[in-house]
């Protein structure tokens, strides 16, 4: 017992180091960011890849500068992709007066964190927080759910489906659909039904199925439903474990038909498919490491060769690169991070990305605008995915046209 | 019927993997009484260190070394580990496997990183087996399917037809008797202990590749191997055998099933709809919550048969 005890204090001890050293490492002269994402369990693969990427970005953008005068900094908190956890790191994030709360994964955090933030905001007017989007995707995020507080810097369900249902082949004329069955994955399964009966009436829904969230070990099962239902193609929404294993299983069972995804570009995926996935499995992105090569952007591709020099994953992340360079502007024109002073400088700005488009952050809904890819992942590129020697190659490409969907947001905006 | 022989196939692999993991679980639990939390780490780590030593040793020096390694993993463990806070009761022997789990998930994570790494399946095992309706049967899933059976095969023989075999039956009943009797319980303990984690060890070897291989495999493995190891009963490696093999069919089967709890209910003149009440959770397809069926399971054996399935003993 004597030495259990000893064992707690010893415990408690090194835990109290730890944050004490947090703490001391975040100097004042910095701009923070909270960052909440999946480091453990069973995504902490994606939330591990984000950091990386946000980590460099922040790096890129202090090279320039930085916000009046100011660097960026992150301070993460891991959610475990559940929304209880992410509402108490809300809390730290609140208690130490950070003025942005930035997520990337999970709906259902996303949806926590806005009420949680329109709560806090509403009851704190001296410590308001903003919150950045940077990849949770439901639609209705910023639709039914619309804050003032809550910016989205990533494309919404409905954009990519957009893309994705416009940038199938005229040759597939049944899809088997399967999605996770959360916010994110019932958001996917109903804007894909919806742009199916909009732009290819032709093509019929043999199956619609919802899966429960990175739960399954073993796809095999599925393999062989889909393989009875003689499916052409699998539209999927699923991402991490969800599709990794499913690809997977569909590669050992010898299914032959196409994989039309949402999201197979995120990390891990190329290395499940690895050259089995040649020619057939398709993804909607935001962008991938070949885009500047096809687009004979010097300075871009200069971007990506810096990050590949040190990182052995692709980087998915422009948007993010366009968000941080919004927040600086919105930043220095608010000529501080007070929240409501930097989110109505966001509201309607337009910046150009890293490709060279122009990206609008729309007032009403707080979503922004800008062109998506379909890529097919394939031998003949230049930079490969996960050193597996293949890579994503575009095959199509919408417009900011194209993504602007109207909106059903009613924004209740603050009176002051 | 043809999706019925598929997932018969499907459900007998998946339900020998956890066998795999199980057995080891049930010894060292009814055994030692320690519900050894670490046992799905040791599982991840067979995984990452097949996965090294295939890189260099190739995949079927790997497919014995890596297992070696781990139960030598599981001796280390239990000699300097759990044989030290095994007198301060199961209450510390618990939190010291707790903690074992976030140490080797962590050693994991900073040694290979996040990635899922790239374990293969061997390019000699590589090859449909057979076709069955059109959907290939992968070879490597047999070579899973002979591996577990030959492992069964051995336990069983260990366990029956040898001495130390009937020592551990012996003490997995009556520990303090088998102790009095003379006989060197400790070292009983560790030996099991061991093999438990080989066992792990080697499931994570063919496993690996077979799913994937990343940091949170153990995460994703831990819960279920614990449903069977309780369904099955404590002390009962017939009762884990039928345990997992029943989980791998529920899994599988429960994906296969599109009917809801309304579709049963119908027969019986009862319709309900989404707008009832209850009516969401009635009218959800078996296979939208198959994952939860085995929880479903573990909460009904313990309220009408708390010894599990086949049980010797009560916990």
């Amino acid at each position: 017992m004597q030495r259990l005890r000893l064992l707690a204090i010893t415990c408690l001890m090194l835990l109290g180091l730890a944050v004490a050293g947090q703490r001391s490492l975040a100097a004042d002269d910095t701009i923070k960011i909270g960052y909440i994402d999946p480091f453990s369990g069973a995504f902490a693969s994606g939330g591990d890849a984000s950091l990386k990427m946000f980590q460099f970005i922040v790096d890129y953008i202090n090279a320039k500068g930085g916000a009046l005068g100011k660097k960026f900094e992150l301070v993460t908190f891991d959610d475990k992709l559940q929304p209880a956890e992410a509402l108490i790191a809300l809390k730290s994030v609140t208690d130490q007066n950070l003025p942005f709360v930035m997520s990337c994964v999970g709906s259902n955090v996303g949806s926590a964190l806005i009420d949680a933030v329109n709560k806090h905001n509403a009851r704190n007017p001296d410590n308001r927080v903003l919150q950045i989007n940077c990849g949770q995707l439901a639609t209705e995020l910023t639709n039914e759910q619309c804050s003032f507080w809550h910016f989205r810097f990533t494309g919404s369900v409905e954009m990519r489906a957009v893309a994705r249902i416009k940038s199938l082949p005229q040759s597939v004329k049944s899809v088997y659909l399967l999605n996770q069955d959360y916010l994110f994955g019932q958001s996917i399964e109903k804007d894909t039904k919806r742009f199916l009966a909009e732009y290819r009436p032709d093509i019929k829904i043999v199956a619609d199925e919802f899966i429960p969230l990175m739960q399954i070990k073993d796809f095999a099962p599925y393999v062989t439903k889909i393989k009875a239902s003689g499916a052409q193609s699998l539209l999927t929404g699923n991402y991490g474990p969800d599709l990794n294993l499913l690809l997977k299983a569909a590669v050992d069972a010898g299914l032959e038909i196409r994989f039309d995804t949402y999201l197979a570009h995120v990390i891990g995926a190329a290395t499940a498919m690895g050259s089995a996935g040649e020619g057939r499995v398709t993804s909607v992105l935001d962008d991938h490491e070949n885009i500047p090569s096809e687009e004979h952007n010097a300075e871009a591709e200069d971007f990506v060769k810096k990050w590949r020099a040190t990182h052995d994953f692709m980087f998915i992340a422009v948007p993010s690169v366009t968000q941080f360079e919004m927040m600086v502007r919105a930043i220095n024109q608010a000529g501080s991070t007070d929240a409501v002073k930097v989110a109505l400088a966001l509201e309607g700005m337009e910046q150009k990305d890293l490709f060279g488009a122009t990206n609008i952050m729309r007032k009403d809904d707080h979503q922004l605008l800008y062109p998506y890819y379909e890529g097919v992942f394939t031998k003949n590129v230049k930079y490969d995915a996960e050193k597996t020697g293949l890579g994503w190659k575009t095959e199509f490409k919408t417009t900011v046209a194209d993504e602007t969907l109207p909106t059903t947001c009613k924004m209740k905006r603050p009176s002051s | 019927m043809q999706i019925g022989l598929i997932s018969l196939l499907d459900g007998l692999v998946y339900g020998m993997l956890l066998f795999m993991l199980a057995s080891g679980l049930t010894l060292i639990l009814s055994m030692m009484g320690v519900l050894n939390f670490a046992h799905a780490s040791v599982y991840m780590l067979g995984a990452y260190f097949a996965y090294e030593l295939s890189r260099w040793v190739g995949f079927w020096p790997a497919l014995i070394i890596a297992p070696l390694l781990c139960g030598a993993i599981g001796a280390a463990i239990e000699v300097w580990g759990l044989r030290r806070v095994h007198h301060n009761g199961h209450i510390a022997e618990l939190l010291f496997t707790f903690g074992l789990v976030f140490i080797i998930g962590r050693a994991v994570q900073m040694a290979w990183g996040m990635l899922p790494m790239p374990y293969r399946v061997p390019a000699s095992l590589d090859f449909p087996l057979f076709s069955l309706y059109g959907e290939n049967f992968p070879a490597y899933r047999g070579f899973m399917l002979l591996i577990s059976a030959l492992m069964l095969l051995t336990i069983w023989l260990l366990l029956k037809k040898t001495r130390i075999g009937l020592i551990i039956q012996a003490a997995l009943t009556h520990p303090s008797m088998v102790s009095a009797l003379g006989h060197d319980v400790p070292s009983v303990f560790t030996i099991v202990f061991a093999g438990g984690s080989l066992l792990a060890g080697l499931a994570g070897v063919i496993a690996g590749n077979y799913l994937t291989t990343e940091s949170s495999m153990a995460d994703a493995m831990g819960p279920i191997v614990f449903v069977v190891v309780i369904f099955g009963g404590l002390g009962s490696l017939a009762g884990c055998f039928i345990a997992s093999i029943l989980m791998g069919m529920v899994q599988t089967f429960s994906v296969v099933m599109e009917w809801s709890f309304a579709d049963m209910l119908r027969p019986l003149g009862i319709s309900v709809s989404a707008d009832d009440l209850l009516g969401e959770i009635l009218t959800i397809s078996i296979s939208r919550i198959g994952p939860l069926v085995p929880y479903v399971l573990l909460i009904v054996i313990l309220l009408f048969r708390p010894r599990g399935l086949m049980g010797t003993r009560e916990t």
